[in-house]
């Protein structure tokens, strides 16, 4: 009660945790865990929303010269909300995503930054906000 | 203890001046301000002008195909744009999405809307205060003046006493029309709290 509901400008309600510096093997793969953190009472829809009307939740990485091999999202939580009459795909709390990356045998070694966005759409059980993008700079060390 | 509790019943009252625009009632005539004017186009290439609705009551509604709550609204805004249209009443819909009427035009074939809809910009957003949470909803009276805002899902009976105190013209009965008296307090919804003596 003695918190203010929220209402206006919230801005991003998704928070990503600094990712740590991951080290990759040339020729290998390689794993990158982030932590995304959604702010209590907000969910926002999973990477298989419910319906078609719903937008997922989408991490798109930029990680040349390393290449994308596989991004696992977590299991969704099937939530019932007071404005749907079934339960929805969501994600609520602190989750996981993580992403495979296949490095080239001929990925030159030392230190580079990769880049990703995270789209989400987010609401509460009575409000929406606009679907929002959190960029994402992951360091990794690419050694032989 | 009498005046921790008097603190204590202004709480919630403070609380939803964080959030004022969900009101529930009905603003006195004195305080109401002036719904922006804006033109849009409609779904069929016409010119929507919120001025054009001037002498009718208005449901002015922001929302998107991709908002949970706002389609538990729509139906309730189909009903009330067919039971009112005769008392010069009309909803007008603004969608923000941001694909525009790629994804609208599809949604209002499919969900049968029988009221205008237009298509919303930044510029229409910032007009009312920059509008971030769907559904936002503007009850707008015969003057075209905002005579309640609510953020996020309500109630159908709540619109509904709402359109139905400016259609009936008995709109001017909110709290805050008294001005507060020496020794009160008054909240968000122009309760008074008053504090012991």
């Amino acid at each position: 009660m003695l918190a203010a509901p929220p209402c206006f400008s919230q801005g991003n309600v998704l928070s990503i945790a600094p990712p740590s510096k991951v080290t990759a093997k040339a020729g290998a793969t390689v794993e990158a865990r982030l932590t995304a953190q959604l702010r209590p009472g907000y969910h926002c829809n999973s990477n298989t929303p419910s319906d078609d009307y719903l937008i997922p939740l989408k991490l798109t990485w930029t990680a040349a010269p390393l290449s994308v091999a596989e991004v696992v999202y977590p299991k969704p939580q099937m939530e019932k909300y007071a404005f749907s009459d079934k339960p929805l795909s969501v994600y609520t709390g602190d989750f996981d995503i993580v992403t495979k990356f296949n490095v080239p045998a001929s990925a030159p070694p030392g230190p580079m930054i990769i880049s990703a966005k995270l789209r989400y759409q987010a609401c509460t059980d009575r409000m929406c906000l606009p679907p929002k993008t959190v960029d994402v700079s992951l360091p990794i060390e690419i050694v032989k | 203890m009498k005046l921790v509790w008097a603190v204590i019943a202004m709480i919630p009252g403070l609380a939803f001046t964080a959030c004022s625009r969900n009101s529930g009632v009905v603003k006195a005539e004195s305080t109401r301000k002036m719904a922006p004017d804006f033109a849009l186009k409609d779904a069929t290439g016409k010119t929507v002008k919120l001025s054009d609705y001037r002498g009718d009551v208005v449901l002015l509604n922001f929302w998107a195909t991709w908002c949970g709550p706002c389609q538990i609204e729509i139906p309730w805004f189909i009903d009330f744009q067919k039971n009112y249209k005769d008392r010069k009443f009309a909803v007008l819909g603004v969608s923000m999405d941001d694909d525009g009427w790629k994804s609208v035009k599809p949604y209002i074939e499919q969900k049968k809307i029988n009221y205008p809809i237009v298509v919303g910009t930044e510029e229409t957003s910032q007009l009312y205060g920059g509008i971030d949470s769907l559904p936002t909803t503007f009850i707008i009276d015969r003057a075209g003046r905002i005579a309640a805002v609510h953020t996020g899902l309500v109630s159908k009976s709540v619109y509904q006493d709402e359109i139905n105190k400016l259609l009936d013209g008995k709109d001017d009965g909110g709290a805050i029309a008294e001005p507060a008296k020496r020794g009160a307090l008054v909240d968000a919804r122009g309760a008074a709290v008053l504090f012991p003596r």
